[in-house]
């Protein structure tokens, strides 16, 4: 198969201009996206994964301002782009699916409206009752039984799986290219979990989208992704494919969050934990983000910040133990 | 076979038994429909001084009344509590405050839980002042000697609630529960609004105070990672009742309920190399409300038969281990 590069953000910086200071929110995120390919965004609160996909779709808001960088997707730069333009391409281009399902959803329009809804504004020759008919159809898909039925229900009277499996059918019935799924199973069950991510993976294939699939879950990326890129404090420090980064994770931050994972942890031993706290946002970056916490620094690491190096073709890593380990080489 | 077994007085601290706790509501457009939320629906249990007890469960299934009923916060239809050979049901005004002594809770949102206007010394302190434990300068030495233990400073002392991050409000709350020496402490979901690095610290300070102040946990969470790596024993929860119970390596390695083995199996692994061969759950978890008889589980079974939908099991001794029981009439015995 060849890879067809959909999506390529390069140096993304977005600061907000709080009363408190400038949050440095992104502070340098460069990533791409092949067609068909299901990239993990990974990450604890606050390192700026949410703020990635909202950029993506420029949906920044004042305070927040995109500073630089460039968002290419199928070849155009999307921060370029006019804003009835970007109008065009939410929800057909490019849909989201977010964290909490029941806020997303407008609680007083019949499910099956919403979903035609989505259809009729971005394809002005077609009728309402095909789009309807469409919006059954993609219910059915999704796994909804009696959809003819559950189509003419409210939001309210649906479970969290179902409403999620409602908000999948919305962002999926305009076949978008590329699908941005924000900690789409975090607010649900770990039973509700596994069968909405089984129904995610067989859409996908079906329909042919991309997927960059924001999530804290370690064990989830580990079964959806691709490829898998790291953020931590604004910027991504290592990129790669799932079995690189999780498997033989170069740059000590990665390495250290596998390890505070207590799924397959010894009981008796203490858990492995990061030294220190998330630095603050508000103080600009000069350093490598992780020096304070990282049991590797160096005096380098507290002088300059590191770029990223390559581990193997396609792993790689923003840190300088990897660089010096590649002048050896 | 665990040498921390040897240590452990296996003296009764906490007793629970045939526990209901229903809740009355009223539905439809004039509230003329009368049904009943049986939250906890016959619940049976008991926890050794100085055990980590796990109980988990999805959402919905009880596992968090059932930690209310115990320190009073829900209100107990049927059944026995006994703490300390005492029974604690109903208790009201000196005797319920004599509880609160021995028995904390810990809330899962420690957002929610800290008055964000108080400063760390008032809400550590606050415990000590209602149970008279200590007066004037005693307090504040106690107060700053149990936020020292919990890795904070003096300086932390007069600031407030609001201006602490997740894990530190919730070490706050640890301090406040821990001021008074209980005996047991109950652990609602002390970690799963905390990322995993912030959840790694609070995990090995609870590890380390259960030890050193000789506490009995009760640990609810629906994170089976979490409940793994804390519990002696684990209890699994289905719409109110206790579908299995065993020690930690009993129930995840010799699972007998076919719930507790699809709960195992929808864990996603962070082995990118484990193939996921699970059993997907059809459906969602039914709601508490006027639950069909026989076994909770039947409507969702893979393995349900008839007798699964008539007959409720009983939580009994199915294999060879006497400490490993499970509430299903066709269990999984290897």
């Amino acid at each position: 198969m060849t890879q067809e590069l959909l999506l390529k953000v390069e140096d993304l910086q977005v600061r907000f201009y709080t009363l408190r200071g400038v949050v440095h929110a992104l502070e340098r995120v460069s990533f791409h996206l092949n067609r068909q390919e299901t990239l993990g965004l990974a990450g604890e609160t606050g390192c700026g994964k949410s703020v990635t996909a909202r950029a993506i779709l420029r949906l920044i808001d004042p305070p927040g301002r995109i500073e630089k960088g460039a968002i290419h997707f199928e070849g155009r730069n999307l921060l370029e782009a006019e804003e009835s333009e970007m109008r065009r391409i939410r929800g057909s281009q490019i849909s989201m699916i977010m964290q909490e399902p029941k806020v997303s959803i407008n609680p007083v329009i019949r499910v099956g409206k919403q979903i035609a809804e989505t259809l009729l504004i971005h394809n002005k020759s077609l009728n309402g009752r095909t789009a309807r008919k469409r919006a059954v159809d993609m219910l059915a898909q999704v796994g909804i039984p009696d959809p003819e039925k559950m189509s003419r229900r409210y939001p309210h009277e649906l479970s969290g799986g179902m409403s999620q499996r409602v908000m999948i059918a919305m962002m999926l019935v305009t076949r978008p290219k590329l699908l941005i799924a924000d900690e789409p199973t975090s607010a649900l069950d770990v039973t509700i979990q596994a069968q909405i991510l089984e129904l995610m993976k067989t859409l996908v294939r079906e329909i042919k989208t991309s997927v960059l699939m924001i999530t804290h879950d370690l064990g989830v990326m580990a079964e959806t992704c691709d490829r898998v890129a790291v953020m931590y404090a604004g910027n991504v420090v290592e990129m790669g494919s799932v079995r690189d980064v999780l498997k033989n994770p170069r740059h000590p931050y990665t390495q250290s969050l596998l390890q505070t994972v207590p799924d397959n942890a010894n009981p008796d031993q203490p858990l492995f934990s990061i030294k220190g706290n998330v630095p603050s946002l508000l103080e600009p970056q000069t350093n490598c983000v992780f020096a304070p916490r990282c049991e590797f620094t160096m005096d380098r690491c507290v002088r300059e910040k590191p770029k990223n190096y390559a581990v193997t073709g396609g792993h790689q890593a923003a840190c300088f133990l990897i660089e010096d380990r590649g002048n050896q080489n | 076979m665990m040498p921390e077994t040897a240590k452990k007085d296996n003296s009764r601290l906490l007793d629970i038994k045939n526990l209901h706790v229903h809740f009355p509501i009223r539905e439809g457009v004039l509230h003329r429909n009368r049904s009943t939320v049986k939250a906890v629906n016959g619940v049976s249990l008991i926890l050794n001084r100085g055990e980590v007890f796990g109980l988990v469960g999805e959402s919905g299934c009880g596992k968090t009344t059932l930690g209310r009923a115990v320190v009073g916060l829900a209100p107990i239809t049927s059944g026995s509590i006994v703490f300390n050979k005492k029974s604690i049901v109903r208790l009201t005004g000196q005797e319920a405050r004599k509880r609160a002594r021995h028995i904390q809770l810990i809330f899962q949102d420690p957002h929610a839980s800290l008055h964000p206007r108080k400063t760390a010394c008032d809400l550590v302190g606050v415990g000590l002042k209602l149970h008279g434990l200590a007066n004037g300068y005693e307090i504040d030495e106690q107060v700053l000697a149990m936020l020292k233990r919990v890795g904070f400073n003096a300086e932390h002392l007069y600031r407030y609630a609001h201006e602490f991050s997740g894990g530190q409000r919730q070490r706050i709350a640890l301090a406040r529960a821990l001021v008074l020496y209980p005996e047991l402490l109950i652990l609602d979901e002390p970690t799963s609004a905390l990322d995993v690095s912030v959840q790694a610290q609070i995990l090995n300070l609870l590890k380390e105070l259960q030890q050193e102040f000789h506490l009995t946990y009760l640990f609810i969470s629906h994170d089976l990672g979490v409940v793994r790596y804390m519990s002696d024993r684990i209890g699994v929860m289905y719409l109110g009742h206790i579908v299995e119970i065993g020690s930690t390596a009993h129930v995840f390695g010799k699972s007998q309920h076919p719930y507790t083995r699809i709960l195992l199996s929808s864990l996603p692994s962070i082995d990118p190399d484990t193939p996921p061969d699970r059993e997907v759950l059809e459906g969602d978890p039914p709601t508490p409300i006027d639950p069909p008889p026989g076994c909770p589980f039947a409507p969702r079974c893979p393995e349900a038969r008839d007798l699964c939908r008539k007959d409720l099991p009983d939580l009994i001794q199915r294999g060879d281990d006497a400490g490993h029981l499970s509430a299903c009439h066709y269990p999984h015995i290897s």
